[in-house]
């Protein structure tokens, strides 16, 4: 029984730690379906998550922090659109730019305006998202097995971590059953057919690039308004690369991102629960735990266990033939 | 027919992305109630005012030079190389072998050797996504990513688990011993009466960093096989049917770029702290990014680069001191360069160009 606790925390944690990987997972799905590379995921995370408890802390209104969150990334990925799509630059240096753009601002600002260290004040109240507990959450607790399930693992999240998990079936749902979708995995696939059939290559890409900053977004407040109370230097820790992995992971698929998202998750969870994992003698060491995302998303680049093909035009700026 | 003049590719398109990213970081400056001027003096006095100010700017434009180098070989075999930071922290593992576990008679073999083990260390962290771009096709860019967050944990396990001597908490191995100190500026340009960079950690890896940028100019240049990168580079069906094998260049590339990235460790690891510390690179290995960028990937203008961002790394210290403007300020102008130099290039030439043709037919 003692185990089966255990089991049930480690995955509530691996449900909570996985929820920032896969929204900005299926960020990185929308852009880089439709061509356009961003390895700039972290940066976008990083400066909504500032901005987001910086709004929360002075307003005390963890919607507006939302908000301001959603704009901030925005704003990164308008640059982001700009360098890739309007100046046909390389994409992948302008991921790096924003990334740096994004470790820099947000201490800048965080010093400037609250004066503690390149962080925001704890939030609080109104300023944090409050877990939503299910109804009968609390009498149910009690049932064996199901009880825990349903209170602990499902029950007493908050809305980002729900809405992160809806994004998936629609995600699947836009990109595979919309007219959206399948023009936006065309321009991905080959641009220049889309826009021999007279749609705009620059509308569909940028489109694409404003939802990657909207869910980069909503991926940035969760970190600090839901899973931590506030902003501090640096706090994405890599996430936005190991989104990138599990897209990778996920070969550029929504149900398989989330199933790449909630392993990586289930790995940082035991890595955070347990540091040292013994084998019977063979001790596993935390580091190993932390590196494994990479390895294994190296592994499957190489190709070794199912070929990971991204999108054809996945990096290549559009010329129209003139 | 060239749309612009060769200097103003060279020279002109650099310098006015250079403009713009300082316009827009004294614009931040301001934003966050501080004076451009003031902050601008503050840190050429501060990087370059003394000796002292020169010894820091010149120890990290060593570090930005191995890196820069690196960054700009891959770029000549079209080759985006982001893991120089991992492989440098994989050269600096290969240094502290080398100075802590061979007792070595004087400070210049051991320099021979550690310069051999961190190159060897750096290139073979780039073997790796080296042969999987080559011969699997997987993209190098998110390998190195990939890689950097490995060597992170890798050197992490080495140290708590491995190297860190018995007794202590640190994450860290052992001093080095004294015969490996390598000569700093102070000791080898100070006079009886008149001691100069006084406790900078500017040593004599930086003479060994021009040396590395002679060698990459001679190598990219004046070689057979830097021929064959470059032509590759420009061209990989072009290269194809001259014979070049896509696979050997790809892997030779991305080794020497391991190796100059790995190099750094001479600098910061057994010039500086003279042990192997976590995230001894700080970053170093990203600057060089901006760094190949700026310099148009030519040893020279790597060169120039390198002590720009020396004086920029030494001169956001020297703020953070005296001001509250935190070291992050760096970041953002570094991430300002990349933007402007490299993503946004288009912005800058394509006005550049009409306004050169312009002139052109004008003239005619």
């Amino acid at each position: 029984m003692e185990f089966f606790i255990t089991l049930i925390q480690v995955l509530d944690s691996t449900v909570r730690l996985a929820t920032p990987l896969l929204l900005a997972c299926l960020a990185g799905l929308y852009s880089e379906r439709a061509g356009i590379f961003d390895i700039g995921l972290e940066g976008k995370m990083l400066m909504a998550a500032f901005f987001s408890a910086a709004v929360a802390a002075v307003t005390g209104s963890v919607w507006l922090g939302l908000l301001a969150g959603i704009a901030s990334s925005l704003v990164l990925s308008g640059i982001h659109g700009l360098a890739s799509i309007t100046f046909r630059g390389n994409q992948l240096i302008s991921g790096v730019a924003i990334n740096f753009l994004a470790a820099g601002m947000t201490v800048l600002v965080a010093q400037s305006w609250f004066q503690q260290g390149g962080r925001t004040p704890s939030l609080f109240g109104g300023g944090r998202f409050v877990p939503i507990e299910f109804p009968f959450a609390e009498s149910l607790s009690g049932v064996p097995i199901f009880g825990p399930i349903y209170s602990e693992l499902l029950s007493g999240h908050s809305i980002l971590v729900y809405i992160a998990f809806l994004m998936v079936p629609a995600t699947w749902w836009i990109l595979f059953r919309t007219r959206f979708g399948l023009r936006l995995r065309a321009v991905g696939e080959n641009p220049a057919a889309v826009d021999t059939a007279g749609v705009s290559v620059v509308g569909l890409r940028y489109a694409a690039v404003a939802i990657c900053g909207v869910l980069c977004g909503i991926a940035g407040a969760y970190l600090a308004t839901a899973l931590q109370a506030g902003f501090v230097k640096d706090m994405t820790a890599g996430r936005g690369f190991i989104a990138l992995a599990a897209l990778i992971f996920a070969k550029w698929r929504p149900w398989h991102a989330m199933g790449a998202c909630l392993l990586f998750g289930l790995l940082q969870a035991i890595a955070l629960r347990f540091q040292n994992i013994d084998l019977g003698g063979v001790v596993i060491p935390v580091q190993v735990m932390d590196a494994l995302p990479y390895i294994l998303t190296v592994v499957i680049l190489a190709g070794f266990v199912g070929k990971a093909i991204p999108p054809r035009a996945g990096g290549e700026p559009y010329v129209k033939e003139r | 027919m060239d749309k612009m003049p060769k200097w103003a590719d060279v020279v002109l398109i650099p310098l006015i992305s250079l403009i713009l990213a300082a316009i827009l970081s004294a614009l931040v400056i301001l934003a966050i109630g501080e004076n451009p001027v003031e902050a601008v003096n503050l840190m050429v006095t501060g990087a370059l005012g003394s000796t002292y100010g020169w010894g820091y700017t010149l120890y990290y434009a060593t570090n930005f030079m191995f890196t820069g180098l690196a960054v700009a070989v891959a770029f000549h075999a079209r080759l985006f190389n982001i893991g120089g930071e991992g492989q440098a922290m994989l050269g600096g593992l290969g240094v502290a072998m080398v100075c802590l576990y061979v007792p070595w008679p004087h400070w210049s073999i051991a320099l021979l050797a550690a310069c051999a083990a961190s190159m060897l260390f750096g290139a073979a962290w780039a073997a790796i996504p080296a042969y999987l771009q080559a011969k699997r096709g997987s993209h190098i860019v998110i390998t190195t990513i990939m890689f950097n967050f490995i060597a992170a944990a890798f050197l992490n396990y080495m140290l708590v688990n491995v190297m860190r001597p018995q007794g202590s908490q640190d994450p860290a191995t052992a001093r080095f011993s004294e015969t490996v100190h390598l000569p700093t500026f102070q000791s080898m340009f100070s006079t009886a009466e008149n001691v100069v960079f006084r406790g900078a950690p500017a040593n004599i890896s930086f003479f060994v960093a021009l040396l590395a940028c002679v060698v990459v100019w001679a190598l990219i240049w004046r070689t057979r096989l830097g021929y064959e990168i470059r032509a590759y580079g420009h061209s990989e069906t072009g290269a194809v049917y001259a014979g070049i094998s896509p696979v050997r260049i790809t892997i030779i590339a991305m080794l020497i770029s391991g190796a100059l990235a790995g190099l750094m460790a001479i600098n910061n690891v057994m010039g500086e702290a003279e042990r192997l510390v976590l995230n001894s690179t700080e970053g170093a290995g990203f600057i060089g990014i901006a760094v190949a960028l700026m310099g148009r990937s030519h040893p020279f203008g790597v060169f120039l680069a390198a002590i720009l961002f020396g004086f920029l790394y030494q001169g956001g210290a020297e703020l953070a001191l005296w001001t509250s403007i935190p070291r992050e300020l760096i970041v953002v102008i570094q991430a300002l360069v990349i933007l402007f130099t490299g993503a946004l290039d288009n912005m800058v030439r394509m006005p550049l160009e009409k306004l050169f043709l312009g002139l052109r037919k004008g003239a005619e």
